[in-house]
């Protein structure tokens, strides 16, 4: 078959204004869409850099602590594993030479080297776990310096957890499901899947619906939550009057969870 | 034609083989799926209220992606609370705002996605409803 030039130029015009029509015509599901908007939660409570402040002093029995764990593991479906290679922690009981190695002097007192402290993710403000991680599924949220995991995105790789210098990431060896109480489960937040690494999000998702972190509200005042940038705060005013020390701050990692006496 | 007969019956053969499935499954195609949305969460509400974020059809069309702009939105981005093109005001959540209303997965999600042949990975995480007796 051949065809003139007269022709060819008809068909090409005719496919032209088509196409173009076509993509117009499609474009408008997708427009009627974005009329739609968001907006943050008018209710959340909002910090320019969340903090934490663990008064050790407060912590005097073993319930003291259980009560922070329970409702961290209780609120966000944290399977209990009975296994140390496969357990999953968001925050936990830590001897003071693991929580704090290179400090251990030879004459320290015997309470605080067998004192257990209560370790978390630091929501570092360099958080060595973000660098390394490949899909960007762990992120440092710019608006209020919480280390996020988007568990759509985790890939299992587990970089993350051979940067991290606190060991506050887990891996899901297996199922975590099994391992939930179902009785006690959240029916509003997710669990966890096979091959995805999990931490602690400081209640990302408690904060935006204007609630304070599940292990703050349990701790009746030994944890102190706040903003770190604001210098009016409850968090800065007991930093500023009393010692406070972090946990490997020779690394450079910032952390934002602070310990006090 | 060179050993015509033999390649006319093959030819039978091939095309019998092939449409087999069509006159061995019966005459029945499989049933249409009918995702239901009478729950009792939903027809609690007052009939003007009964709609869902966004219109019928947008939704079950477009319903994969709004999740997914929804996923983003509140993980990534921190934006919890959706205005519709109507001006109302929804919180963004799987669990909490989609499932209130279909409180039945059997029923509502997988009714479609079974005949569609479509396994969304939702619900590895993401807790579905307990699905009630009717």
């Amino acid at each position: 078959m051949s065809i003139d030039r007269r022709g060819f130029l008809k068909i090409a015009g005719i496919s032209t204004i088509l196409g173009v029509g076509g993509i117009s015509a499609a474009s408008g599901l997708k427009n009627w869409a974005e009329a739609s908007q968001v907006m943050p939660n008018p209710e959340a409570l909002k910090a320019k850099r969340w903090g934490m402040v663990v008064d050790m002093a407060k912590f005097q029995t073993d319930e003291d602590y259980q009560r922070c764990i329970d409702a961290c593991d209780e609120v966000h479906n944290v399977p209990h594993i009975n296994n140390k290679k496969e357990e999953v922690k968001w925050i936990w009981k830590e001897k003071f030479e693991n929580a704090f190695p290179g400090n251990e002097d030879p004459y320290l007192a015997e309470e605080i080297k067998e004192l257990p402290f209560l370790v978390l993710c630091n929501h570092c403000e360099n958080p060595p776990c973000v660098r390394v991680c490949p899909t960007k599924a762990t992120f440092k949220r710019e608006s209020d310096g919480i280390v996020m995991m988007d568990m759509h995105r985790c890939i299992g790789c587990r970089f993350c957890m051979a940067a991290c210098p606190y060991g506050a990431r887990s891996f899901n060896f297996r199922d975590p499901r099994p391992s939930i109480n179902a009785e006690k489960e959240n029916p509003e937040f997710p669990t966890r899947t096979k091959g995805v690494v999990e931490k602690c999000t400081l209640c990302y998702e408690r904060l935006a619906k204007g609630l304070q972190p599940a292990c703050v509200e349990a701790s009746k005042g030994a944890l102190i939550f706040g903003d770190l940038e604001d210098s009016n705060s409850e968090i800065r005013k007991v930093l500023g009057s009393r010692y406070s020390f972090r946990r490997k701050p020779e690394l450079g990692t910032q952390p934002s969870v602070y310990y006090i006496f | 034609m060179y050993n015509g007969g033999k390649i006319i019956i093959g030819l039978i053969i091939f095309v019998a083989l092939v449409t087999a499935p069509f006159f061995l499954s019966g005459k029945k195609a499989t049933a249409k799926p009918d995702p239901k949305v009478d729950t009792p969460e939903i027809l609690k509400l007052p009939v003007s209220e009964r709609k869902c974020v966004e219109s019928k059809e947008f939704m079950t069309a477009e319903h994969m992606k709004l999740l997914l702009e929804w996923r983003d939105w509140v993980v990534r981005d921190g934006d919890g609370v959706y205005i519709n093109a109507e001006g109302k005001r929804f919180d963004m959540s799987l669990q909490n705002t989609c499932m209130k209303c279909h409180s039945s997965k059997k029923k509502f999600c997988d009714e479609c996605h079974n005949y569609a042949a479509v396994n969304p990975y939702c619900w590895d995480c993401h807790i579905a409803p307990k699905e009630k007796e009717s």
